[in-house]
């Protein structure tokens, strides 16, 4: 059943629209003073400000690679970063650590990891998912480049983004 | 002759660097305000990062706008598509031809036309201006842009009447239609927008006649006052549609009629449509000074001095200049201030407010003027 909507009953002010409109004006011109002013700031000047620093522990900027204090690389190319990654963004191309190596028990290494940043979704399954405490989703969030090329970040870049983090699980020291 | 072609080159000079020098920059500069100013009141920065301030942004964008390549749909009315930009952009420019925007420089008067139809010739020329609305959107053959033509008739049948009427006190007031008389006039009586006019007080030489300030108190100005308040009230309103401003911008309203009747424009044909509108804002207020807010005049300044051709006379015609372009500048706030501020009125409503009340408050406003005018005359 249809049913009627009682309209407002309006004042004499209100039908007559001016004092609405005279405050409506006193609101506006009281935003521009205080924007005009500086009293409020509202907006970010990007590229001259960043908000770098106020970004929280948990931020998931670009996937990087890590070594730790020992300058191992922290990656044993098991690959499961690459199976799960939702874009299949990331490729690798595991290699045979030599017999000498004091890290020869690791038995792998990525002799290729690129992970290509215009398939990458930033959403942290990698890191997520990584045995080795090796990958980690960092603050980089402005990925540029002016060729598809560029975009694939190759393992040098990826070490280069993620440098070396202290106070992991060390699991394949010599002691253990 | 020679007195013939000195007024033809006068009156070119005065022209040129009118249009040229100040209304055309004031129009580029208008949309960069415009963009600025709603920009902070929607609490946001605008355009600031072409040169300081981004004062440079005017100059890219007409750049961009003639660089644009110039296209023609196929399906409109060629002739009269080509021709509608021009007819929005030229009737605000002509209307300029009438308006003092100054005392005298070297002892010429800073109006391009000082003819004594004055006032008529500003209401008959700008309304000219719907005929580049309407023909825009007739000939772009596609139902938003016709549809933005037929808002726009309509909506100038409806305010030019009150537009028209509301100003008939100021004419019975000062009894002249010459827009320099009418100044004039205020310039011995007073800015017809305010109340109380002292004129014992000059910067130059500083002096105060205490006996002139008490004379000038005059209790049938103060009561005259209303009528003009309410005619400057009604005017203001009435140019607010008939430059389509928001809250009456129909014919473009652009939620509705996605640009409204240059929807199928682009390039620099846009451009002049813009350029048309932005213009016709310019000269809205500039009849607006000059009708109520005593035009180039300044308080407590001398308007002329005995000898307009020496370095002072000059300064001071400079002045005046300006103040009627800062007078039409802060209008131009207002009108930018109010834009940002009301939502836009609806079809019946706006015609109601014209047809309903506007007409019928400036035919009473009339009545009422030429009821005080006889107990005024001395």
């Amino acid at each position: 059943m249809a049913y009627t909507v009682a309209r407002p009953k309006l004042t004499f002010a209100e039908k007559a629209y001016l004092p609405a409109i005279l405050t409506g004006l006193g609101i506006t011109i009281r935003h521009f003073v205080n924007i005009l002013s500086g009293r409020k700031k509202v907006t970010m000047q990007y590229p001259e400000e960043k908000w770098d620093k106020q970004l929280p522990a948990h931020y998931r900027g670009a996937p990087t690679l890590v070594t730790d204090e020992h300058g191992r690389e922290r990656c044993v190319a098991c690959q499961l970063c690459e199976f799960i990654c939702p874009p299949r963004a990331i490729t690798i191309h595991p290699g045979e650590i030599p017999e000498k190596d004091r890290w020869r028990k690791v038995e792998k290494f990525p002799q290729e990891f690129e992970i290509d940043m215009i398939r990458c979704i930033y959403c942290g399954l990698c890191e997520e998912v990584c045995p080795e405490q090796a990958i980690f989703l960092l603050k980089d969030y402005a990925i540029t480049g002016l060729t598809r090329r560029e975009m694939v970040h190759d393992k040098q870049k990826l070490y280069e983004l993620g440098g070396v983090m202290t106070g992991l699980v060390n699991k394949w020291n010599d002691k253990k | 002759m020679t007195h013939l072609l000195i007024l033809v080159l006068v009156s070119l000079a005065k022209t040129i660097g009118l249009i040229f020098l100040v209304i055309l920059p004031m129009v580029s500069y208008t949309v960069y305000a415009e963009r600025r100013v709603s920009a902070m009141i929607q609490d946001r920065v605008g355009p600031n990062r072409v040169g300081i301030f981004g004062l440079a942004q005017p100059i890219a964008d007409a750049l961009k706008l003639l660089l644009k390549e110039d296209f023609t749909p196929a399906h409109v009315n060629k002739f009269y598509y080509w021709l509608a930009p021009a007819c929005a952009m030229a009737p605000s420019m002509m209307a300029l031809a009438v308006i003092p925007f100054g005392s005298q420089l070297w002892g010429e008067p800073m109006v391009v036309a000082n003819v004594s139809v004055g006032v008529l010739w500003v209401f008959a020329v700008s309304s000219l201006g719907v005929y580049g609305i309407v023909l825009a959107g007739w000939s772009s053959n596609s139902k938003y842009p016709f549809l933005g033509g037929i808002r726009s008739t309509s909506q100038m049948i409806s305010y030019e009447l009150s537009l028209a009427l509301s100003v008939v006190p100021i004419f019975m007031i000062c009894g002249t239609l010459n827009l320099s008389e009418i100044v004039k006039y205020q310039i011995d009586h007073g800015w017809l927008i305010s109340p109380i006019w002292i004129k014992g007080i000059s910067l130059f030489p500083p002096s105060i006649n205490f006996q002139e300030i008490i004379q000038s108190i005059d209790i049938l100005k103060i009561i005259l006052w209303i009528p003009l308040f309410i005619s400057f009230i009604v005017f203001t309103i009435s140019m607010f549609a008939e430059t389509n401003r928001l809250p009456f911008d129909l014919p473009e309203a652009e939620t509705e009629l996605v640009g409204g009747y240059h929807t199928e424009y682009s390039s620099m044909k846009f451009a002049l449509f813009f350029l048309g509108e932005y213009a016709a804002m310019i000269v809205g207020s500039a009849v607006i000074i000059t009708l109520f807010f005593g035009a180039w005049h300044v308080p407590f300044l001398p308007t002329t001095l005995h000898n307009p051709y020496t370095i002072w006379g000059i300064i001071l015609g400079l002045i005046h200049i300006t103040a009627f372009f800062v007078k039409v500048a802060l209008l131009l706030f207002f009108f930018i201030w109010v834009r940002w501020t009301l939502p836009r009125f609806r079809y019946d409503q706006l015609m109601r407010l014209g047809w309903y009340f506007f007409i019928e408050i400036a035919l009473v406003n009339v009545f009422l003027v030429a009821i005080i005018l006889p107990f005024m005359r001395k």
